[in-house]
């Protein structure tokens, strides 16, 4: 989706804040989210954890913290598969601001694992990723354009490339398309790591001497018309 | 978890988060051990201590350092790393003519099997915005300045691909054993935003 986090390239966001020996997490309940969304990845299917995230109002994305930003998708993604209610949540939210010693259970009741468990897995997604047999369309030193895609839902593929122009550096093995395409494009494909030039993607602004590289499925990529010799013809 | 002392009273993320856990545990989706498990794992077992051993070992070792840059994912197995995403593992060589950064634009992607979870910075808005169009003035901001001679390749992690760079060795470490050499590699020479320097030259 052509969302806020899609930030490669944009100004305005200031200098780099450093902290010198930073703490692997700042609050302990950082680490809780860290670990509880961890532990059970198959609830944020079959958006995936990463469009949860995307999918944060721009406004809430850029105000909140990065772990804050796990926490609203997490939650979204208990809510959206029914693992908890809104309502439940709700209370429990309220008991711990009206209770602040209370402590939180170690463990639970048994019975209710195999129903909660069996909700989880309920719609998890079925994709057969056997890669091999799969023959990559490019090869080495390729003159590649990146395709104009504009999926709403969740691509690898950031704005800042589209429809440059750059050169196969590398044929990687078969990956899963993580985008959200039609179930028919959906499955493994060639990944090539892909060279651009500064100037290309940035034009007179570029600073001297400068190369990005980013990893492309196949379906990223078309011939570049304007070169010849590549192997595709 | 235990709960908050009196005084300020507790942000709202962490009441939220207390609420789910709550919920998640009474319905035996997970028990608090296996939290404080995995919470202890991310504080102390992963980290750039083992990146660190990963490099001091390609310093020392030519054959593996070939190894290391040919397949990743490999040659980090080979001495007991391994990366529980499953997921590739590049690494590429800084020296004096060419130098790697990574990135991830789009959201965190960072080689945790050997550097642990990322800094603050690496997820900041600000580095993911800048260091594709601008990478030799953010740099700068790390206090790394570069020569124009010098080419400036930023890795973009988009796929399910990690990098990790392998700084250069600095000169005067000859003398140096393994164990040395991993003291003074740093988090932030592996993710290509700095070089490693002897301890007289930190600071």
């Amino acid at each position: 989706m052509n969302g806020i986090h899609d930030m490669g390239g944009m100004h305005g966001f200031g200098p780099i804040e450093l902290e010198e020996n930073e703490p692997v997490f700042h609050e302990p309940w950082e680490g809780r989210v860290r670990a509880m969304r961890s532990t059970l990845p198959e609830v944020s299917s079959p958006y995936g954890g990463r469009f949860l995230i995307e999918s944060i109002p721009p406004d809430l994305y850029l105000k909140s913290s990065y772990f804050e930003r796990w926490l609203l998708a997490f939650e979204d993604a208990l809510l959206r598969k029914g693992v908890v209610t809104a309502e439940e949540l709700d209370e429990k939210t309220r008991f711990y601001r009206e209770n602040p010693e209370a402590e939180v259970p170690r463990k639970g009741a048994a019975e209710l694992a195999k129903s909660a468990v069996e909700t989880l897995y309920t719609i998890r997604p079925t994709i057969e990723h056997d890669g091999s047999g799969i023959v990559p369309r490019f090869g080495v030193g390729d003159s590649v354009k990146v395709g104009n895609i504009n999926i709403s839902g969740h691509t690898r593929l950031p704005r800042y490339v589209r429809g440059k122009v750059g050169t196969v550096a590398k044929v990687y093995n078969a990956q899963g398309i993580q985008d959200h395409v039609p179930k028919s494009e959906q499955g493994p494909q060639p990944v090539y790591s892909v060279r651009f030039d500064g100037r290309e993607l940035w034009g007179d602004e570029a600073e001297s001497n400068h190369l990005l590289y980013m990893d492309m499925w196949e379906s990223y990529l078309e011939p570049d018309q304007n070169t010849s010799g590549g192997s595709d013809q | 978890m235990s709960g908050q002392h009196h005084g300020a009273p507790e942000p709202y993320p962490a009441i939220r988060a207390r609420a789910i856990e709550s919920l998640l545990v009474e319905k035996g989706l997970f028990t608090g051990d296996a939290i404080d498990a995995k919470v202890q794992a991310y504080e102390s077992d992963i980290g750039p201590m083992n990146g660190a051993k990963i490099v001091a070992r390609a310093w020392v070792d030519s054959g593996y350092r070939e190894r290391l840059l040919t397949d990743g994912r490999e040659a980090i197995a080979e001495i007991g790393f391994a990366d529980a995403q499953g997921a590739e593992l590049v690494v590429h060589e800084n020296t004096r003519e060419v130098h790697n950064v990574v990135v991830c634009t789009l959201c965190s992607c960072y080689p945790w099997a050997v550097l642990g979870l990322p800094p603050t910075w690496y997820k900041s808005f600000a580095y993911r915005s800048r260091v594709v169009i601008e990478p030799r003035k953010v740099l700068k901001e790390f206090g790394l300045e570069l020569d124009d001679s010098v080419e400036v390749r930023v890795w973009d992690s988009n796929s399910d691909i990690r990098y990790m760079i392998l700084p250069e060795r600095p000169d005067g470490t000859e003398s140096m054993s393994e164990n040395e050499l991993a003291e003074l590699v740093s988090r932030d020479s592996m993710i290509g935003v700095a070089k490693v320097k002897l301890p007289a030259q930190v600071g």
